[in-house]
């Protein structure tokens, strides 16, 4: 008894040690961004990088932040617009597919779902030649109204996936009441959603925000979002690390900060992205 | 609560998402084929980027080059190291996932804690891991110097690590590196897919053999027949194999240079499959469990037999998802290794460089088509089992 209870002492002190061990490996990444993002640039070399900075030296951040300021405003409005469009628009989708009798819809829904698997490479080149012909190319609303509609496969799926289980008793008796179409929408369906409003929310949200090639390849400077005024950034010869850095941070807090506050939906998209039916 | 009006209605409100995913999706595709088919205004004026280019079809020669070209090599080297990639991407984040999960399933006290810190990095673009990580692999510095630091940390002007446990700084150059492994000839590339499908069709036969399924069986006989016999009358060296290049030019192998990426990569994903598998582990009744612990299995053993074999289908769409999300994958690469670096190319970034800077835009439409065949291989059997099962149930 006593050995079987050494044993199992010394098997959750393993457990604690490697959960540990892997917590600071995966949070390297995370101190060396503050630290790099805090320091003077003059102080920053190779050889020191590790170091904790001699003094913090906080004007990195309003130099990013002028930098980044008219493509953080630019990610704002794409991603809001788009996610609440895209969000809308699948939820209105999710309840016909769910709902109504939809003639094929067998075969047209697993039609819309390869839409989000997609390479978007393989219509990259057609969508520009598409988007320069309506006049949208380049210009913010081109983006966002690229992001709604490879936005609708997902959105349609999550908002179906949770109307099937409503009731359709639920239905039939307000339709009973008088209810026609919208009337079902408006006082059951939509009132009843809000968790699958909060889901596709977050993730369309996250997504578009970090989202990067349609940013590099369809918006011209003055439209382009945060992820691609970072990569430039980064991406240039000689670049002193401290501004990057504090780009990088400031491109991730918005994200970030959905995540840490609502990460139990956060999964909830995830899962629902891989897990179907 | 079906009168015909709202019926109609409900056609109509669903109708705009159809006919946009149909143009954008399906439309667009089609004209990605049909552009790859052409020479983009190759031989006229006026010139690629402007409208209305015309476009003569040539057939099928923007293939014949991507495989045999001369100059083409990027997109030969692209192919390989996404293979590697996946490969390694896959593996990777399968196996730190499942130990993640499996750490934290042990009833351990802050699970929360350890979950969202091997989560959040999922929570990033990977525009922002790719920028960190090139920061954290530059040649003389970070990780490199990593495990030197740790291992001479001094206390009181003394050593806590002994003699032996202390390490040099590293010399790896990471994405700057230039050395190859695992070396091959591109003309043998043939004969390994063939393996690679033989053994293939060897695994799906033997399912069948298991579940009796004959007829299957014999399909599949026929099946792995026909494509051996493609390879054995030279059918794939007529397709992509009169190469006339340097012979240095066909040695193809694995890239160091890519191992910073697949390990940013890993990073940033396995705490995605973390999450799978621990939705899967928790789905597994504990009564299951109790039960095989009372038989005497112990808790390794519990997860051989009783968690491994139901966590099948989580495995089956955690390959899916990642493998489709490295045969696709751009941004990683465009931030840690730049678009222009030859030692990391990816099809993704291929395709940018051909169609947004170098004006070849049938050219790039056939890498796009070579990319979605790729995916296609993987998610649409997917989509159709799952379509399969719904219908099903």
């Amino acid at each position: 008894m006593t050995l079987l209870r050494t044993q199992q002492i010394a098997w959750r002190i393993i457990v604690y040690a490697l959960l540990i061990l892997m917590a600071l490996t995966f949070l390297v990444p995370v101190y060396m961004v503050i630290i790099t993002s805090l320091k003077e640039p003059s102080t920053i070399n190779l050889t020191s990088s590790w170091d904790l900075p001699k003094e913090l030296y906080f004007e990195s951040f309003s130099q990013a932040w002028e930098v980044f300021k008219p493509r953080l405003l630019n990610s704002f409005v794409l991603a809001i617009s788009a996610t609440a469009l895209s969000a809308l628009i699948g939820s209105m989708n999710g309840y016909v597919l769910a709902k109504w009798r939809v003639p094929g819809a067998k075969f047209l829904f697993p039609l819309m779902l390869f839409g989000m698997f997609i390479p978007y490479q393989a219509i990259l080149i057609p969508l520009f030649d598409f988007m320069r012909s309506i006049g949208m190319y380049g210009s913010l609303n081109g983006l966002i109204l690229i992001h709604v509609v490879y936005g609708l496969p997902i959105t349609t799926l999550i908002f179906r996936n949770f109307y099937v289980e409503i009731p359709t008793e639920l239905l039939e008796s307000a339709s009973i009441d008088g209810a026609d179409f919208f009337g079902i929408y408006t006082r059951i369906i939509f009132p009843l959603s809000i968790p699958a409003f909060v889901v596709v929310v977050i993730w369309q949200f996250t997504q578009i925000w970090n989202e990067f090639l349609f940013a590099v390849t369809m918006a011209s400077p003055d439209a382009q979002p945060i992820t691609v005024g970072l990569a430039q950034l980064a991406g240039g010869e000689a670049v002193k690390w401290n501004l990057p850095m504090a780009g990088a941070i400031l491109a991730a807090l918005p994200t970030l900060l959905v995540y840490i506050v609502m990460g139990r939906y956060f999964i909830r998209g995830l899962l629902a992205g891989s897990i179907k039916g | 609560m079906h009168s015909r009006k709202d019926r109609i209605t409900a056609l109509i409100m669903l109708l705009p998402s159809l006919v946009l995913l149909a143009i954008f999706v399906y439309g667009f595709i089609g004209q990605t084929v049909n552009f790859s088919l052409t020479d983009w205004g190759g031989t006229g004026a006026p010139p690629p980027l402007q409208e209305n280019v015309e476009k003569d079809y040539i057939g099928t020669q923007n293939y014949k080059d991507l495989m045999t070209g001369f100059l083409e090599f990027p997109f030969r080297n692209s192919l390989i190291n996404t293979f590697f990639f996946t490969v390694f991407f896959l593996v990777g984040c399968l196996l730190l996932g499942f130990v993640l999960a499996f750490l934290i399933d042990q009833k351990i006290m802050g699970e929360g804690v350890f979950r969202t810190i091997f989560l959040f990095p999922m929570s990033l673009s990977f525009v922002v891991t790719g920028t960190i990580w090139r920061w954290l692999l530059q040649p003389k510095g970070g990780i490199n110097v990593l495990p030197e630091k740790i291992t001479n940390v001094t206390l009181f002007d003394k050593h806590i690590f002994p003699e032996f446990l202390r390490v040099k700084v590293l010399d790896s150059g990471w994405m700057n590196s230039r050395e190859q492994s695992w070396t091959f000839m591109w003309s043998e590339v043939p004969k390994y897919l063939t393996y690679l499908g033989l053994i293939l069709f060897g695994i799906w036969a033997f399912n069948a053999l298991m579940a009796k399924r004959w007829r299957t069986l014999g399909y599949i006989g026929v099946g792995a027949f026909g494509f051996g016999l493609l390879y054995v009358i030279g059918f794939w060296d007529k397709v992509f194999l009169p190469l006339q290049v340097p012979a240095a030019e066909l040695q193809k192998g694995y890239n160091a240079a890519l191992t910073g990426i697949i390990v940013a990569a890993i990073w940033q994903m396995s705490g995605y499959v973390m999450a799978l598998f621990l939705a899967g582990i928790r789905g597994i009744p504990e009564d299951l469990r109790e039960a095989a612990r009372v038989d005497g299995c112990s808790e390794w053993k519990v997860y051989l037999y009783i968690i491994l074999p139901g966590l099948r289908p989580i495995i089956l769409s955690a390959v899916i998802i990642l493998g489709h999300i490295s045969l696709k994958i751009f941004d990683l690469v465009f931030a840690m290794a730049g678009p222009d670096n030859n030692q990391t190319i990816v099809p993704g970034i291929l395709l940018y460089t051909k169609a947004f800077r170098g004006n070849q835009l049938a050219s790039g439409s056939a890498v796009a088509v070579v990319m979605l065949v790729l995916v296609s291989l993987v998610i649409v059997p997917y989509l159709w089992s799952n379509l399969r099962t719904e219908s099903q149930s």
